[in-house]
């Protein structure tokens, strides 16, 4: 069963072809708080990271009030995720009716896209769509005779991981540097220009015009228990056929690796699997291969589903290696703020680099460990737990591998 | 300096905006579009122009990755070191653009063409290796797919400066 990438639709006219826009049509019929009871019953799930149901976020916005925003997140730098890419080059109209019902449902007349400045091709595709739909009048004054008025405009970034993090990237919308801010108060309060704003990834928001077609009771059935739905699935790393893909939730990780990823390439042997972006648990291809894919399986076995990255280690990656890349990425990522997160994430990638170059000792892979527990939820946003829970887990499950280091005689590395 | 092109797209990008900051994005993006890199006299022309003080825009600029604050070759490439292209070879990418171009990270080649930079996650994962060349992305890199983009990215600049003779 698929939803979002089950039809491609690059133009307007594929798209309505293909029964677009009918659950645009469909909403002005109902009141914003039927709406958003419809995607409450579907048991759609924030599909950027966190988790966090879509339909409560919504009820967050207050009734009243002049002014309220709807943000799309399409920031998309995890490593390992490039699955709204995908629905941008195979059916961005998809997002743009989500967004327009879900302007509609919270009683926003702005929407915001909110893309990664390196993605112009994409940010470009976005432009066009856009210009499509303010054309059949899917966009700006009076939609479709109802009244209800939206824009959306799409706004580059220029190149900061951490502007996917929700009020860094309102910061960045803002024209300033993309710092996170304090919460409370939430977005859903004091988003953007002080006004309240939801902020919902692409995934979620593509997922939208099926659940109000079908209703949120057909969504809901899709999937295993609370994890309802499809999810997309980005992956890369030494599989047969590395891609996108959107698997209904719940599915063994094992009949996907075999059956829909071709299995691991010619020589190429399963060593670990980075699950949902490079900032959650790692786990042993033993554990991979016991899993299925839907939150609380993925929750179960130690990890989390996050963004659906799936990164596919093979044996001939040293995890050492491995570790520092990622620990570099985040320091280099840190936007300052905090103390935990700007030192603590310098201090480990300094650590892993020692023992990579051959001179660390025992007491630095504690040392790591150690400045890894105390990042861990002592910062303004989550980027610190991003690098601790990679590092407490690389060195939990392949310590062997950094004693290899210490020791000199790391077979992987020297090849 | 700002150009007087810019000056034209600067009322187009600010029209709509909700304030004096909210397009310093778009337009540190477009300055950078024109000339490659964005400079301090940039800077402080921006500043007249959009009323908000040169510290908050170099703030801004220095906050983000993609500007570049000093020059760079005509075509400027970044090769993604993340983990899915860095098992992918990524440092062989690397490591053959610095024999190939003779110029260590963010220097520029002799004839002006080329620099690079080693950059994070460029979000195209399942292709990897991934090197961006300006704003556009070459996907499923390898050492000979490199030669020859840059073969060709030479072979362009040759028929470009015939026809300007």
């Amino acid at each position: 069963m698929k939803i979002l990438l089950e039809k491609e639709a690059f133009d307007i006219e594929t798209y309505v072809k293909n029964g677009g826009y009918a659950a645009l049509k469909k909403v002005f019929n109902l009141k914003p708080e039927n709406v958003i009871d419809e995607v409450k019953r579907s048991n759609l799930r924030g599909r950027g990271g966190a988790g966090f149901p879509t339909g409560m976020k919504w009820s967050f916005i207050p009734k009243s009030g002049p002014k309220k925003y709807l943000v799309c997140n399409s920031d998309e730098s995890e490593p390992g995720t490039f699955k709204d890419r995908e629905i941008i080059h195979k059916n961005p109209h998809s997002l743009l009716e989500g967004m327009i019902i879900a302007g509609y449902a919270i009683g926003a007349a702005k929407g915001y896209i909110y893309i990664r400045g390196e993605f112009a091709r994409e940010a470009r595709i976005l432009e066009k769509v856009i210009a499509e739909a303010r054309n059949r009048k899917y966009l700006g004054k009076n939609i479709l005779s109802s009244g209800f008025d939206f824009e959306i405009t799409v706004v580059r970034g220029a190149g900061a991981y951490i502007c996917g993090e929700e009020t860094a990237l309102l910061e960045s919308i803002e024209g300033k540097k993309g710092q996170p801010r304090l919460k409370p108060p939430f977005p859903a309060l004091v988003g953007l220009y002080g006004s309240p704003t939801v902020i919902n990834n692409v995934e979620t928001l593509a997922a939208v015009p099926y659940i109000i077609v079908k209703g949120g009771d057909a969504y809901a059935k899709l999937g295993a228990g609370k994890s309802a739905g499809t999810k997309l699935f980005s992956v890369s790393g030494p599989v047969r056929k590395p891609g996108v893909y959107e698997i209904e939730m719940g599915l063994p990780f094992k009949k996907f690796l075999e059956e829909q990823l071709g299995g691991m390439k010619d020589g190429e042997k399963l060593k670990a699997v980075i699950m949902g972006g490079s900032s959650v648990p790692v786990l042993t291809a033993e554990e991979a291969l016991k899993t299925n894919l839907d939150y609380e399986s993925l929750a179960e076995a130690g990890t989390m589903l996050g963004s659906g990255g799936m990164i596919i280690i093979p044996e001939r990656q040293c995890m050492a290696e491995a570790l520092w890349v990622l620990a570099r990425f985040y320091h280099h990522e840190s936007c300052g703020q905090c103390a935990p997160c700007r030192e603590g994430s310098g201090w480990i990638e300094k650590i892993l680099r020692r023992v990579l170059e051959g001179g660390g000792s025992e007491k630095d892979l504690d040392d790591a460990r150690e400045i890894a527990e105390n990042m861990m939820g002592k910062t303004i946003c989550p980027l610190a737990d991003a690098l601790a829970m990679p590092t407490i887990s690389f060195l939990k499950k392949f310590r062997s591998e950094f004693v290899k280091h210490l020791e000199g005689n790391c077979e992987l590395c020297r090849k | 300096m700002l150009s007087e092109n810019f000056k034209t797209n600067y009322k187009k990008i600010t029209e709509k905006a909700e304030n004096a900051q909210s397009s310093l994005l778009a337009l540190l993006h477009e300055i950078q579009r024109e000339n490659r890199h964005i400079g301090e006299e940039d800077l402080n022309g921006l500043s007249e122009l959009t009323g908000l003080p040169y510290a908050r825009i170099k703030t801004v600029l220095t906050f983000y990755n993609m500007y570049n604050a000093k020059k760079t070759g005509k075509y400027h490439l970044q090769v993604c070191r993340n983990l899915s292209c860095h098992m992918a070879g990524a440092p062989n990418l690397l490591k053959r653009l610095k024999e190939k171009l003779k110029i260590k990270e963010n220097e520029i080649s002799d004839d002006g063409l080329f620099s690079y930079s080693e950059v994070e996650c460029l979000g195209a994962c399942g292709t990897a290796p991934v090197v961006s060349v300006n704003e556009t992305y070459h996907e499923n890199m390898d050492t000979l797919k490199l030669d020859k983009l840059i073969e060709e990215l030479k072979a362009i600049q040759g028929q470009r400066s015939k026809g300007t003779k």
